[in-house]
């Protein structure tokens, strides 16, 4: 559960916020943030899916489904 | 012509046939005839009449994707008052940021009333104050359908072809949004002379996902087909970022011939779609994909084609337009049946000239696409800041002459007659001529363009300025380009007292945050830096492009 809130957010700070330092706590708001963009929520299915061999639908990409990266992790886990 | 003359032609001739194909995520198609459109705008017409809307009032709807915007929006046309289709709250936006432009909204347009949906009620409500205009709220919900259509009963048909039949928003980032009033006669202006170029015909369907809210959703994606008789294939763009690949099995399944899309979106197709959602999909239909409202790229066109060839899509098929509402919609379109014209210029010449030179052995260059030729009922020059024509290949300002132009920015008349000089509207965009084709290059001002949306940069400074830490004058907003998504990225750098790394990353944060929040634009890059980094000029402006060029130098050296 760790490493994967841990590659979320390596991959959420690098490639989508382009701030490789920048921390995102496991319960930090994502989406009803504004953090990620709807434009950018395709990104994070598509890593998750070529990361852990998961798949989010597109009808999941809000936040009453995942809103942080213990549900987002939750999630991933449930699945594999 | 009057618009509510055209629906009773269409309805007297194929009342039956489908206008609208709504689609949702998880439920089926909804075709909704031409006979279900009119009646169920009726239905909205006889509201309007009985809560005392005069027609020529102006009426916002804020409504979702759904049956009752299509029927609130045709339902003010059927009862002659003004519709305008404003954007609904979102996520990302702050709720006291919305009431406060709305109620901006409101007081300058004076709207008579507003219809939205039952959840968004409370939230209307408490943008309208004292002594507001509005004098009735309208929950979509509560209305009831039915009844034979009776046209005789209805206002809207006693309108002028000179009457305004509709405001258009512009997409400002804050604030005060200039409300584009557009007539009848204007709007069939357009619809005539852009039919003709694009040889618009009955058996043409349009697939679109594009906001209604924005020009090119609301004329090219939603009243050009359903004026026109074409059956319309309408998806949500909260539904369609979430899952591009439906829109293109809705091309599939009804054979959409034509598609309008910014030009971001041909990266966002080419790159976010699985081969698995690809199966069955077959894009021969499609004779003009046209790229509209951003500025063109090469690029995204090949991108796209790469990625769709093999799904029947036709080379030939992807076309460009330079549009905008003050002109109803297409100001020029790019002749069908072959590619846009391409201009491989020199880029030395091009930034530092102002020019579009062939290109010099050996030296670097720019692919410029062609926004195609002015429509026959507009004309296209380009001047100097004198208003002086400049020669072919020289850059200067687009400006246009048509007869299908706005008639005013509504109870703006300041900012109408400062739009025009001389009969000419000056579009604020840079560009150039060769032949006849017209090049557009970049905004005058600095406006940043993300995905369609026309952005200041001075909007996202004074937000950056309200964040703790941040004084006045010590920050930039600028766009930049961004060749992986298409379209432009938004950077915000600001300036700050203190060095510490974990304490800029705090102010970056609340940064991010706050810009977001009060503007729904999302920030790319957000860079807190010392003092002293930040360029100004003689003045002590900040000088957005010596700080975009030093921030991009900074970026190249971490890479």
């Amino acid at each position: 559960m760790t490493e994967v809130i841990t590659q979320l957010s390596t991959f959420l700070s690098t490639d989508i916020l382009k701030q490789p330092d920048r921390v995102i706590a496991p319960d930090e708001a994502l989406i009803s943030s504004g953090l990620i963009d709807s434009f950018s929520l395709m990104d994070v299915a598509l890593f998750v899916e070529d990361t852990f061999g998961v798949r989010v639908e597109d009808t999941e990409l809000n936040a009453d489904v995942f809103d942080n990266l213990t549900q987002l992790a939750a999630l991933i886990e449930s699945r594999k | 012509m009057i618009f509510p003359e055209r629906l009773k032609t269409l309805h007297s001739r194929t009342p039956e046939r489908v206008a609208v194909y709504l689609q949702f995520p998880n439920r089926d198609d909804v075709p909704i005839s031409i006979d279900q459109l009119l009646r169920g705008s009726q239905s909205f017409a006889r509201v309007y009449e009985r809560k005392g809307i005069e027609p020529g009032e102006v009426i916002i709807l804020i409504l979702q994707h759904s049956e009752n915007l299509i029927y609130a929006f045709w339902g003010a046309i059927l009862h002659g008052a003004i519709p305008s289709i404003m954007p609904f709250l979102t996520d990302k936006l702050s709720p006291e940021r919305y009431r406060s432009d709305l109620a901006a909204l409101i007081s300058v347009t004076k709207p008579a009333a507003i219809v939205t949906y039952p959840d968004f009620e409370g939230e209307v409500r408490s943008a309208i104050t004292e002594g507001s205009s509005v004098r009735s709220v309208i929950v979509a919900d509560q209305i009831e359908m039915g009844l034979d259509i009776d046209f005789d009963s209805l206002s809207g048909f006693l309108r002028k072809p000179g009457d305004i039949v509709l405001l258009q928003h512009s997409s400002g980032t804050t604030g005060l949004q200039k409300g584009v009033a557009l007539s009848h006669q204007s709007v069939f202006n357009q619809l005539d002379a852009y039919g003709k170029s694009l040889s618009l015909n009955e058996k043409d369907v349009v697939a679109s996902w594009l906001p209604l809210y924005h020009d090119m959703g609301l004329i090219a994606g939603f009243i050009m087909p359903i004026l026109s008789g074409i059956p319309l294939v309408l998806m949500s763009p909260f539904d369609w970022v979430r899952a591009p690949y439906k829109l293109m099995h809705s091309i599939t399944k009804y054979q959409a011939t034509l598609l309008w899309l910014p030009n971001f979106a041909y990266n966002f197709f080419a790159q976010k779609i699985r081969n698995r959602h690809l199966e069955d999909v077959d894009l021969s239909s499609l004779r003009a994909v046209i790229n509209c409202s951003e500025p063109v790229r090469w690029e995204s066109h090949q991108a796209f084609y790469k990625r769709f060839k093999d799904f029947g899509l036709n080379l030939e098929a992807l076309q460009t337009s330079y549009a905008m509402a003050e002109n109803v919609f297409s100001v020029t379109q790019s002749p069908l049946g072959n590619v846009p014209v391409v201009d491989e210029i020199d880029r030395e010449a091009f930034m530092s000239e102002r020019v579009a030179k062939s290109p010099v052995d050996g030296h670097p260059t720019i692919k410029m696409m062609s926004s195609g030729r002015p429509l026959e009922n507009a004309k296209v020059r380009i001047v100097d800041e004198q208003s002086v024509d400049v020669p072919e290949r020289v850059i200067g300002e687009i400006i246009l002459k048509s007869d299908c132009m706005l008639t005013g920015y509504y109870n703006r008349g300041d900012l109408t007659e400062k739009a025009f000089v001389d009969g000419w509207y000056r579009t604020g965009d840079y560009g150039y001529i060769v032949n006849e084709d017209v090049f557009v290059t970049g905004r005058k001002k600095d406006m940043i363009i993300v995905g369609g949306r026309n952005i200041y940069p001075q909007d996202l400074e004074m937000l950056t300025y309200e964040v703790p830490g941040v004084h006045p004058g010590r920050s930039v907003a600028f766009g930049m380009f961004d060749d992986v998504q298409g379209t432009e990225d938004v950077v915000v750098i600001a300036e700050v007292d203190s060095n510490d790394v974990s304490e800029q990353q705090q102010i970056a944060d609340a940064i991010r945050l706050h810009v977001t929040k009060n503007s729904a634009i999302a920030l790319r890059y957000v860079n807190v830096v010392g003092p002293k980094w930040i360029i100004k000029t003689s003045s002590g402006k900040t000088a957005r492009a010596a700080n975009k060029a030093k921030f991009m130098d900074e970026l190249r050296m971490k890479r």
